[in-house]
């Protein structure tokens, strides 16, 4: 196979079939990718299907934590996890630019079908498109997901009450930080890792443990901007203890010398967790004994005042709003 | 040498952020509270400090009575209307380039914004720096290049040194229209004017490493107390218990809580260029009016770089919109005497927020408005 990427893999010809089959079946072949087809066949199961899809323009492609194969799968099979959904299959779309390294490619599907493995997913459709060098940046990736909902599952962003209490399974801010310390060349005393991740796992322990109303993955916008979208929708206000919330002592370091707001600041590994008192505190222990949830916390709670806004109870006793982040902190950061 | 520095900094960081400390304070504040017998109004004059209050939620912890006010401490929102409509006409001038630190170009003019001109065509750029005003002078060697000069002390010092860089350099074409303001002699007029409720001074941090604490003096001293404060949440409430402590005394005297970065004499070098290049003049203040000695414009034998000189801005003037309506019934001016809170002004919230501002309070960040909107604004609804 050629070193790089050349316009020709995304041909349709030759060129593209080796491509598919030196680089997309050996990492990812299934028995319904490897049907070879124009669409993937395959049964349906009962329930409720969730879709969800999601591109990926992340920059750098690599950081540290993770990288854009990564995150395309654990990005979409977190979206349908938090849906309340068993991911099952992905689509894998990628535009390439020309001239990419082929070993770099590799390197990113090999990431992604170990991803998929961790998440129990397959891979069952996929395209290559190849475009100028220039008119893209390396890689740009789209993933499509889908799941089953059981039926006895309801959750949703609608579905916050007054008395509910919000949980987060462990320390914010660190996705956006690690790209952003990659992309600026900056290396910290002690890394800051992307927490790149896929969450099925741990959400379906929680929604085990105990009766659960909504939860969402706080990615872009952060914490802050997940809580508002969920206190629009429920019409409720919700509250924070500024304490409460994990941010590991070097996120808070770099966000300080970089004035980042961790609240603000992307996660790719986290999850809001919003269930009512009765279910809170089993649930918290069930995430504290999952591996992606060791410093779970309950953070806040949802109350009947100020519907639709957020407010943060500071360290000093205090009370502000968290209002939603007007434009953009960081750019290309998923 | 610099490395223990900074671990000493960082400590004593790490020190003013511990919350755990902050009870004691409060403590002291309330018991001096309750030998004052009254109502106490303490006045902030710096943008980063109303910031710093709202995020940290210090008005809901103090004891009921005592008000933090926010004073004319941002220079977006002290800028006088005529002042941003001139440069708004100024922008159209064949030739020129405007360039301006970003959060001028949302401030509404009467009928218009600079970025509602730059995006009908106007060459108006924003700039980080007053030299990469200059670094477009050079490149640009046969257009005009204005820099909008706003600020407070803090700021005038760098555009001091970009003059004389541009002096050095013999660029001809670079030119400051300068709407700076000076602190003191705006405080001067706040406690001399009419309905003053104003207890004590929170004096701001940054303006006071350049000026230094006994620039206030003349103004201050004897007449109301005054504290110089860095801007961490506990530096702030250990300034308001030093103010309650000269009420409770009786004393009026300009004191600095932060030390770690003010001096009294501040620093002289700034202090040299600042004067080298400009000279006190009368601006006129948003809602305060005009202020005798409480601006700084160019020097005479600076002319070659002053746009108040090359332009005839009496006919500039003459051709500028009338104030519309809406405008009209902004409070800005009241809220930066502390005569109305933000909340106060009918258009707080609904007519102005900061996605549609009305007036420059709601643009700036640090504008008083703007806070209260970002961070305070759960409280003023019903709950």
């Amino acid at each position: 196979m050629e070193p790089r990427i050349l316009l020709a893999h995304g041909g349709g010809g030759g060129a593209s079939h080796r491509l598919i089959q030196e680089v997309f079946y050996r990492y990812l072949g299934n028995d319904i990718l490897l049907q070879g087809n124009d669409a993937a066949v395959f049964d349906v199961v009962p329930g409720k299907l969730a879709m969800t899809t999601d591109c990926f323009v992340v920059q750098p492609i690599f950081f540290r934590g993770g990288d854009i194969g990564k995150l395309a799968v654990c990005g979409t099979v977190n979206d349908l996890a938090v849906s309340g959904a068993r991911p099952l299959y992905l689509s894998l779309g990628l535009i390439i630019e020309e001239g990419l390294p082929v070993e770099l490619l590799e390197k990113v599907v090999a990431s992604i079908a170990a991803a998929c493995l961790e998440a129990g997913v397959k891979i069952v459709t996929g395209d290559t498109k190849v475009v100028e060098k220039g008119k893209a940046d390396q890689l740009f990736i789209n993933t499509t997901g889908l799941g089953i909902i059981p039926e006895s599952v309801r959750v949703g962003g609608e579905m916050a009450r007054p008395g509910d209490l919000v949980l987060i399974n462990g320390n914010i801010g660190e996705h956006g930080l690690a790209v952003m310390s990659e992309r600026a060349g900056i290396n910290w005393e002690t890394p800051i890792l992307s927490d790149c991740a896929a969450l099925h796992g741990l959400i379906a322990e929680a929604m085990e443990a105990g009766a659960v109303h909504c939860l969402r993955d706080p990615t872009r916008g952060g914490l802050a901007t997940t809580l508002n979208e969920i206190s629009r929708q429920s019409h409720v206000g919700i509250i924070l203890e500024e304490n409460a919330i994990p941010v590991s002592g070097a996120v808070r370091g770099a966000s300080e010398m970089l004035g980042f707001d961790p609240l603000y600041l992307a996660n790719e590994g986290k999850v809001v967790v919003i269930a009512p008192p009765a279910s809170a505190k089993a649930i918290l222990e069930r995430m504290r004994r999952h591996p992606l949830g060791k410093d779970s916390a309950i953070i806040g709670e949802a109350v009947a005042e100020h519907p639709g806004l957020v407010a943060l109870k500071t360290a000093f006793g205090g009370e502000r709003l968290l209002d939603m982040l007007e434009g953009e902190m960081l750019p290309r950061i998923c | 040498m610099t490395e223990d520095l900074s671990e000493d900094l960082s400590q004593k960081l790490r020190q003013l952020r511990d919350a755990g400390l902050a009870p004691p304070v409060l403590d002291s504040i309330k018991r001096r509270m309750r030998k004052l017998e009254r109502p106490v109004n303490l006045m902030e004059v710096c943008g980063t400090h109303t910031v710093a209050i709202s995020r940290a939620g210090l008005r809901q912890i103090l004891p009921p009575g005592l008000r933090l006010l926010s004073g004319p401490g941002c220079p977006v929102c002290v800028t006088d209307q005529q002042d941003i409509d001139t440069v708004i006409e100024l922008a159209k001038e064949p030739g020129m380039v405007l360039t301006t630190f970003g959060d001028m170009m949302r401030v509404p003019g009467s009928d218009s914004a600079l970025q509602s001109e730059k995006a009908a065509g106007r060459d108006i750029r924003v700039v980080y720096s007053p030299l990469d005003a200059l670094k477009v002078a050079r490149d640009l060697p046969d257009r005009t290049v204005m820099f909008y000069a706003v600020g407070f002390e803090t700021t005038v010092p760098m555009v001091a040194a970009t003059l004389e860089m541009a002096e050095k350099q013999g660029l001809s074409n670079f030119w400051v229209f300068s709407v700076h303001k000076t602190i003191p002699a705006a405080l001067e007029a706040l406690i001399h004017m009419e309905g003053a409720r104003i207890d004590g001074f929170i004096l701001p941090g940054h303006v006071s490493t350049i000026i230094g604490a006994n620039a206030y003096k003349p103004v201050l001293q004897g007449k109301v107390p005054a504290m110089v404060t860095g801007f961490e949440p506990l530096d702030i409430l250990r300034a308001v218990d030093l103010l309650l402590a000269q009420l409770v005394e009786g004393r009026a005297e300009v004191e600095i809580e932060y030390t770690r970065a003010v001096t009294e004499e501040g620093n002289p070098t700034a202090q040299q260029l600042m004067a080298e290049f400009f000279e006190p003049s009368d601006p006129r203040w948003r809602g305060l009016g005009i202020i005798p000695g409480s601006g700084l414009m160019l020097r005479e034998r600076h002319f070659r770089h002053d746009a108040c000189r090359r332009y005839d801005l009496a006919a500039v003037r003459s051709r500028l919109p009338a104030p519309n309506k809406l405008m009209a019934a902004c409070s800005c001016g009241e809220v930066l005497k502390g005569a109305l809170l933000p909340g106060d002004c009918k258009l707080f919230g609904r007519a102005c927020t900061p996605a549609q501002p009305v007036g420059p309070c709601m643009v700036s960040s640090e504008g008083a408005c703007a806070a209260y909107y970002m961070y305070e604004r759960h409280r003023q609804q019903g709950g």
